[in-house]
């Protein structure tokens, strides 16, 4: 039973088709790093996988729980950290949300500020608590939009971290990125998507963590590579 | 083919059109007691059930459009909505030039008419708010789901104004009573086919409109794309 | 529960900043001076139109009230996340009941000021008027909240939401204000408490379903 399980999605805003038939099979406990240019459609993908948009067509098969992360912060200014991250735990139906609440601060480094305001808190902070919000609940299943982009270096140590515990856990990990040189080191496998579809999914390469321009070259369009599922 | 249809849809409500207003005007003995002006309600009562015919077109292409998602619902929805309000708004201005003539007053917030109105202003809402969204998808949903507000709203206005507006007479409601002499039948028929095909034809003429609009949006999406 | 969770984000967030709760109170004192200013009323006839100008002040602070229900989960787009978190219709529950108390809260400060400048007994029949009140503010917060979540993203969005809001709440408005006007001139008679239900049921209803076409498209 794969983990996600999307299969001919396309999705069209107005007549523009942002995914043309898009496919992707993740298995379990697997990290994929989901490459592309911008524009190649990996917001519209992830937010798809994620229930916040319905494909115009196709078939998406989510399992387990879902932890977002897009590219909006999306925490309450005018709640303080704890309360914050206690309504998200309640929202995902935790037994204890105040204990995990307290937990998810402590890992990232803000439980020094968890009575603070989220509207009083610094870039790099509010960051590390949008994180500490997307693992709150151990999900199954970790969709991030560009997870590294803007972080301070304080906040990529907490990502990585994160993400590599969850790795252990079993998790299953999909990130876009296109800073690909990130997110090689944590992916074991990279789908790369070119103007709405994905041209090559499959396990990372060492060919693909060297030179970060092989997969455009390879599977891009234009290019001579057939695709590979 | 399309234009086909346009055109003799229009054609023959047209003739239907002349030829009623000629018998309206110069051939059907008028009413006794209201005068001339009665014939207006040749005009006023098709031009209100034309508008409840389209806006219930509207709510079902609405209703389809949610569960079909194809823009072409969309379409059908707001080009009947905009005939629809159209046909309304002939039926509030004939109501109230009848109401000056026969009563001297404009407008008298009867039931019925009061009830036109609040259709007309749930309506404008809808044809106001779909300018104000841009993207195509987002647009027909929200519009959808309007249409199916205001359409589930008008009942219960119509029972609200029913309890509480006992203030003027609204013309007596003929058909309830029964009081349409036979000759007056068939102008009042014929009234309400061709306001029917007019109001498709130009349903039509809106749906082409609405399609070669969406073709052009993503043409330039596709531009910009590149 | 998730929409009470919801609901009490809602009125935490509010009671911290108390945004729409001071606008719709001090909107609903201007509109009771202005009127008093507008029309020299004696007894008889403020007693007459008392229903009317009580749930037209009611019916202004609650656009104001709804209005902002959905406009504060888009700072840090925290609609996305709640939309992927829990089904559509908690969030929209949760979001009723917040406005619903907010809303009713500003009737019952309205209600003695009211009172005071107009010079009219509302004690009396205090339960009958509490009742009309309920039923008629969640008429007004279910079919604000589903326009809030409809006009969200949509250009003019405070100047849209009323002109959308106004008159779907008619049929509610003239039940709720003939009750009121009923109650306030000492006649016990709630005529129209039908109309307030079937509105309330109705739209309840078909807010709930569509509004997970509102939220995820």
């Amino acid at each position: 039973m794969h983990a996600v399980a999307a299969d001919g999605v396309w999705k069209y805003f107005g007549d523009y088709p942002a995914l043309r038939g898009a496919g992707l099979e993740v298995s379990r406990g697997s990290c994929v790093a989901l490459i592309g240019r911008n524009g190649a459609g990996k917001t519209t993908l992830l937010r798809i996988l994620a229930g916040l948009s319905k494909p115009s067509k196709g078939t998406i098969a989510i399992d387990g729980r879902i932890g977002y992360l897009g590219h909006g912060i999306g925490v309450y200014d005018d709640l303080s950290a704890v309360e914050n991250l206690m309504l998200f735990g309640r929202l995902a139906g935790l037994p204890n949300p105040k204990e995990s609440a307290l937990a998810a601060l402590e890992h990232v480094g803000l439980t020094r500020v968890k009575d603070g305001l989220a509207r009083e808190f610094s870039r790099g902070m509010r960051q590390r608590l949008a994180i500490a919000r997307a693992f709150l609940h151990n999900p199954d299943l970790l969709l991030l939009d560009e997870p590294f982009t803007s972080l301070d270096d304080r906040a990529i140590a907490v990502l990585q971290q994160l993400l590599t515990e969850a790795r252990k856990r079993g998790s299953t990990i999909v990130m876009s990125t296109h800073q690909i040189r990130e997110a090689m080191e944590l992916a074991s496998d990279v789908a790369l998507l070119e103007r709405g579809r994905i041209v090559f999914s499959g396990p990372r390469s060492n060919e693909m963590t060297l030179d970060p321009g092989f997969l455009y070259r390879t599977y891009g369009e234009g290019s001579s590579g057939e695709v590979r599922a | 083919m399309r234009e086909k249809i346009i055109y003799s849809l229009g054609i023959l409500g047209t003739i239907l059109l002349v030829y009623n207003f000629y018998n309206i005007f110069l051939v059907i003995p008028i009413d006794a007691l209201q005068g001339a002006i009665y014939r207006i309600i040749f005009i006023h009562v098709p031009a209100a059930i034309t508008a409840f015919s389209f806006y219930g077109v509207a709510v079902v292409a609405s209703i389809a459009f949610l569960v079909r998602k194809n823009f072409w619902w969309d379409s059908l929805a707001v080009s009947a909505v905009e005939v629809g309000t159209m046909f309304t708004l002939v039926n509030l201005a004939t109501g109230s030039i009848w109401g000056r003539v026969e009563w001297g007053i404009w407008w008298a917030w009867d039931a019925r008419m009061t009830s036109q109105l609040m259709c007309f202003l749930l309506y404008l809402g809808y044809l106001l708010m779909r300018p104000a969204i841009a993207e195509p998808q987002q647009r027909g949903i929200m519009s959808a789901v309007l249409a199916i507000f205001a359409a589930a709203d008008i009942p219960i206005v119509v029972m609200a104004i029913r309890l509480h507006n006992v203030r003027t007479q609204h013309p007596g409601p003929v058909l309830e009573t029964g009081g349409l002499a036979p000759v007056y039948w068939p102008p009042f028929l014929i009234g309400i086919v061709c306001f029917l095909l007019l109001g498709s034809a130009m349903i039509l003429v809106r749906l082409h409109q609405e399609s070669s609009h969406r073709e052009i949006d993503s043409l330039r999406r596709e531009l910009h794309a590149i | 529960m998730a929409a009470l969770a919801i609901a009490g984000k809602d009125l935490r967030t509010e009671w911290r900043t108390r945004e729409s709760l001071n606008s719709a109170v001090s909107f609903a004192l201007v509109i009771l001076v202005l009127f008093s200013f507008a029309f020299d009323l004696d007894r008889e006839e403020r007693l007459a139109i008392s229903g009317g100008l009580l749930w037209l002040v009611y019916a202004f602070a609650g656009a104001l009230i709804v209005n902002r229900s959905f406009a504060r989960e888009v700072p840090n787009d925290c609609l996305e996340v709640l939309t992927s978190s829990v089904r559509g219709w908690s969030i929209f529950l949760g979001k009723s009941v917040a406005c619903f108390v907010l809303l009713l809260l500003v009737e019952l400060i309205s209600l003695p000021i009211f009172g005071l400048f107009y010079n009219i007994r509302w004690t009396g029949s205090f339960f009958a008027l509490a009742l009309v009140m309920a039923l008629s503010t969640w008429g007004i917060t279910v079919v604000g909240t589903a326009l809030s979540a409809i006009t969200v993203n949509v250009r003019l969005r405070e100047l849209m939401l009323p002109v959308l809001l106004y008159p779907l709440m008619i049929p509610l408005l003239i039940g709720a204000m003939e009750m009121t006007t009923g109650l306030l001139n000492g006649n016990a008679v709630l005529s129209d408490i039908r109309l307030l239900i079937v509105y309330d049921v109705m739209f309840t209803a078909i807010s709930l379903y569509l509004i997970e076409f509102i939220l995820v498209i």
